[in-house]
């Protein structure tokens, strides 16, 4: 699927792991589309992992960012300031929790870790949107990336999906600030797809296998999906769309119960 | 070797860029074959694709050698 919606673009991917990651499913789908793209990462090990996919995309701005650091989100834009100066999009697929409390009762979240997944996983998309602006002098589009746990209690998603509502609530609460300089701003809610990140979540397997019995479609999506949805959200395609959550999970958000045809699995 | 080690092998080879002389029975993925922290979550999904079980938390942790690796596999 090759097209040139994105030429002239330019944009930055945060929160690339690996090629297993749903903003590598996204970023790969914007170069296909010429669009040109800088990437940031926390931490060294993230580092080496997103210097080879960039340079697969053609691209050589491979910034630090640790999201939960404001002098370290200025850095990040002061660089692509300067390499830029201008740009037109931005994808934030960034969350982090405590792994231990993705699992067990939502009731027993602790303070300390309820501060901390809201702010990496919500506050942060807020903190580039509004650096992003200033950049966007001739309008743009930010997406960010959400879970149905958002809307609907799902097994062991516990605090990240009151995060992840949250989430979705800024989008709108940001589409209506920045709407009049022309800048979208939508997230897209993925069906479950295994990442790096979504190995932190417990009975994982069980979740996806539900998903592909039960969803409209009969199967779980991928990166590949996410990917052409983002394009369509980040490109032209998507100009009259903002505030908005789309979903791109084979249908299941519609669903109300089991499907009668979908065989009984039980917990592996 | 049986064929379970084999791929396993193969696997960690690929993934770390390691000799495959190096990974034996009692190599540890991090301190002998210079995996990091999200090397070893990232081999434990590729074990999981590749033989289509799941490896739980739990047992991840103790997943430390080449060895660990393949008993596991070997029993799932």
């Amino acid at each position: 699927m090759s097209n040139q919606l994105m030429a002239g673009k330019r944009g930055l991917i945060m929160g690339l792991a690996n090629d297993k990651s749903i903003a590598w499913g996204i970023a790969k789908a914007l170069a296909d589309a010429g669009a040109e793209l800088a990437f940031s990462y926390q931490g060294e090990a993230l580092k080496k992992r997103v210097d080879p996919l960039a340079a697969q995309l053609g691209s050589d701005i491979v910034l630090p960012c640790d999201v939960g650091d404001e002098a370290s989100v200025d850095a990040l834009f002061a660089g692509l300031q300067e390499r830029w100066g201008e740009m037109d999009f931005i994808v934030h697929a960034i969350g982090f929790s405590d792994k231990s409390e993705l699992r067990g009762r939502y009731v027993d979240t602790s303070r300390d870790n309820f501060t901390m997944t809201m702010d990496i996983s919500v506050y942060s998309f807020t903190s580039v949107v509004k650096r992003a602006e200033k950049m966007m002098k001739k309008g743009g589009s930010c997406l960010t990336l959400t879970y149905y746990g958002a809307e609907r209690v799902m097994p062991h998603y516990n605090v990240m999906g009151v995060a992840k509502a949250a989430l979705e609530a800024s989008v709108r609460y940001l589409a209506e600030d920045l709407g009049k300089d022309g800048i979208r701003v939508n997230s897209i809610s993925a069906g479950p797809i295994k990442t790096l990140a979504a190995s932190g979540i417990g009975d994982f397997r069980y979740i996806m296998k539900w998903n592909e019995y039960n969803s409209p479609l009969r199967r779980n999506v991928t990166i590949q999906d996410v990917g052409n949805s983002a394009l369509y959200l980040l490109s032209d395609l998507g100009a009259g769309v903002t505030g908005e959550t789309h979903h791109v999970d084979a249908g299941y958000h519609v669903v109300g119960m089991k499907a009668v045809d979908a065989p009984d699995i039980t917990k592996g | 070797m049986s064929d379970v080690a084999n791929r396993v092998k193969k696997i960690v080879v690929e993934h770390l860029g390691v000799e495959e002389s190096k990974v034996v029975d009692n190599a540890s993925f991090i301190d002998d074959l210079g995996a990091d922290s999200l090397d070893t979550v990232e081999l434990v999904m590729a074990f999981e694709e590749e033989f289509g079980i799941e490896i739980p938390d739990d047992a991840a942790e103790t997943i430390q050698t080449f060895g660990d690796a393949v008993g596991f596999i070997s029993n799932a």
